[in-house]
């Protein structure tokens, strides 16, 4: 065992409290992002209490999970969401905490505006109540998502009680085929490793496929370490995150740029550290995935069938796959790239950035989505938004006959009047295909956003390394 | 807080693995700004089924839920918890579970028992063949196990997560108790991190 530390132990042990022998670590939490969903009964608590937020300085909330994506300016059609809104508002007035509310720009989706904003940065901790904060892992930082009552433990403390993770290393090697993509990464990984694999660890992802991705990849890959079951993901930081980082709002400037880089580049993991577990992938062997299933670990390559649930591991998994194909109304051994879709859902917290958008207008440039597919582009954020606009990305998805819609997270989890009717079939940028998950009957298939967009075209999956651009 | 000592109910059998929290509670239900009333939300879509184990009255009453691996995967909605508490739910066992649904059940006061796969089969069976038939859930010994003592099988916990809820104590309160320890790290705490408004 070598005496060296990984990434994530290392920003573990900077935010030590306190240890003590038989209780969880208190970890100091440097940023608190909070939503409209799972925050309303954490500040009731504190009310009932009469506690104050500790720290409304290191706190930042934004509308994203239920607000509508259409037609903001006039009164919502839901009363509950509305109230949910409204009720953030309040408690942000009571408690002094900044909020990007739904007539600022620089509201989006929690994952998105964090980093966006640069409030992101290597070596912190974050935390917000919604399981995709791994996202943040991605700039080197330690984040998790949190459940309301230790929501309400952050508000008031500023700290979290913790028990030590266990550590994985997820190497990726090689290089990526063109048209491979983070998703198709992150997906291939997940099926590997499962979606309890990563069970109780921290993953840090490794390797020469890693290094080599953009932050927006790195992002896309670090938001579904949850799906794995992981408690957080991240990515050491290196110069690709340095150049995101610089300038951003909130980034050190000046002298305090320089400091912060000093301190930033010792945040990698030693050479003689241990990881608990180990997973290699090669790079050249992945290729664009869709899932036909319900859970995220249930894929395969676009150019692969409908797998047959007799042919499962154990009986559980044909159990479970029996179900799924069930649900998703597919017979085994159908081609993917026959898989007629209904709807596609370009957005959520795991491809909505600017980079996601451009790659996605560029598959659909001069062409018209299918007649039989409504499509849906929902940007991460209202400085996404502003962004493709500006680049002119959103004439090329309403040429296309896109739907362009405010930002949110949308379709993604079905909150807001964005879902799927029973049965519609979607292809969809977003993280989860559980049943149910963007609107009671309708079925998910996970994918890239150039997969989407092609798919959008064609009115079934296609194969994204044969699209002719136009 | 509520304390958990010790439960002597019917169990409710629901063998599959994997079950996310968007089965336990959809997000359309998520709206609410309260923690109470979702149990009536509680896994909507397979209610739909009439042979599904919650619309049969034989477990009307049952304080345990019996369950696959990796329960409670997906989103961290602590309104999963909330909603199997307002079913009645006072300990779920199952072979794994998801990290931050097992937190989250902490924080409550529902207890999650992690007991091996032929365990877990062997309560399901139990439990389908006789909805009636009774588990004993006991945190102080660490056991589940049956009335007639024919089964018994210890379980681990985190000590401090079994302290807590043994005594049902509120963990913001315990940690308010170090704010010196608290305080003083934020005063060697490095000026370099971020401020989203000036303090």
């Amino acid at each position: 065992m070598g005496e060296g530390k990984t990434i994530s132990e290392k920003i573990w042990d900077r935010h030590l409290v306190v240890q003590e022998e038989g209780k969880p670590d208190l970890l100091y939490i440097d940023l608190h992002l909070v939503h409209e969903v799972t925050s309303p009964q954490a500040f009731e608590s504190l009310r009932l209490a009469g506690r104050k937020v500790r720290r409304p300085d290191l706190t930042l909330a934004t509308v994203d999970h239920n607000v509508p994506t259409i037609d903001r300016d006039k009164p919502w059609t839901d009363p509950l969401s509305t109230q949910q809104v409204q009720t953030l508002r309040q408690n942000c007035e009571d408690f002094g905490v900044e909020l990007f509310g739904v007539e600022d720009v620089r509201q989006g989706i929690v994952h998105i505006i964090g980093p966006e904003q640069g409030l992101t940065q290597p070596g912190m901790t974050i935390v917000c109540g919604d399981s995709h904060t791994s996202t943040h892992g991605a700039m080197g930082a330690l984040a998790f998502g949190i459940g309301t009552s230790e929501v309400e433990h952050v508000l008031a403390t500023q700290t979290l009680p913790q028990s030590r993770p266990k550590t994985m290393a997820v190497e990726v090697n090689g290089t990526l085929h063109e048209g491979v993509t983070a998703k198709d990464v992150i997906l291939s990984i997940i099926h590997k490793i499962g979606v309890s694999g990563g069970v109780g660890h921290v993953i840090e992802y490794r390797g020469d496929v890693i290094r080599s991705l953009p932050m927006s990849g790195r992002m896309t890959i670090c938001n579904m370490s949850i799906e794995a079951g992981a408690r957080a993901g991240l990515v050491a930081p290196d110069e690709t995150t340095f150049e995101y980082l610089e300038g951003r709002n909130f980034a050190p400037k000046g002298a305090d740029w320089e400091r912060a880089l000093d301190e930033w580049r010792s945040l990698v993991t030693d050479d003689d550290a241990t990881f608990d577990t180990t997973v290699t992938l090669e790079g050249g062997d992945i290729e664009p995935c869709v899932t036909w299933g319900t859970t995220p670990a249930q894929s395969v390559p676009v150019t692969g069938r409908v797998p047959d649930p007799s042919e499962a591991a154990s009986p559980q998994a044909q159990e479970l796959a029996e179900r799924s194909l069930k649900y998703m109304d597919l017979q085994p051994g159908t081609a993917i790239e026959d898989i007629p879709l209904d709807r596609v859902f370009l957005g959520s917290c795991t491809n909505a950035r600017i980079e996601d958008l451009r790659a996605a207008a560029d598959i659909v440039r001069g062409h018209k989505v299918a007649g039989s597919v409504r499509a849906m582009v929902v940007p991460g954020s209202g400085l996404v938004k502003l962004q493709a606009e500006q680049e002119g990305l959103d004439t090329v998805f309403k040429d296309a006959g896109f739907e362009w819609r405010d930002a949110g997270c949308s379709m993604c989890l079905g909150m807001n009047p964005d879902t799927l009717a029973p049965g519609e079939r979607c292809a969809s940028t977003s993280n989860r295909n559980f049943e149910g998950r963007q609107g009671r009957g309708g079925r998910t298939h996970l994918v890239s956003p150039q997969m989407a967009a092609a798919a959008a075209v064609a009115g079934h999956f296609v194969d994204i390394r044969k699209w002719e651009k136009s | 807080m509520q304390k958990f000592t010790r439960v002597q109910s019917k169990a409710l059998p629901l063998n599959r693995a994997d079950i996310d929290t968007d089965q336990i509670i959809p997000a359309q239900y998520l709206k609410r700004i309260e923690r109470t009333g979702f149990g009536q939300f509680a896994f909507e879509s397979w209610r739909n089924d009439p042979d599904f184990v919650l619309n049969n009255p034989a477990y009307e009453g049952a304080q345990v839920l019996v369950t696959g691996p990796n329960f409670g995967c997906g989103s961290s909605r602590e309104h999963a918890p909330w909603a199997l508490e307002d079913l009645g739910l006072r300990a779920i066992i199952a072979p794994s579970f998801a990290d931050i649904f097992r937190n989250n059940c902490a924080k409550i006061g529902l207890l999650t028992v992690e007991l091996d796969q032929d365990a877990c089969n062997y309560l399901v069976a139990r439990a389908e063949e006789n909805p009636a038939a009774e588990v004993v859930v006991d945190l102080e010994a660490q056991t589940v196990s049956t009335p007639d003592g024919s089964f018994v099988r210890t379980f681990e916990i985190d000590p401090f997560v079994k302290y807590m809820l043994l005594e049902g104590l509120d963990s913001i309160a315990l940690t308010l108790l170090q704010d010196d320890e608290i305080s003083a790290f934020e005063n060697s705490r490095s000026s370099l991190y971020p401020k989203v408004t000036a303090s």
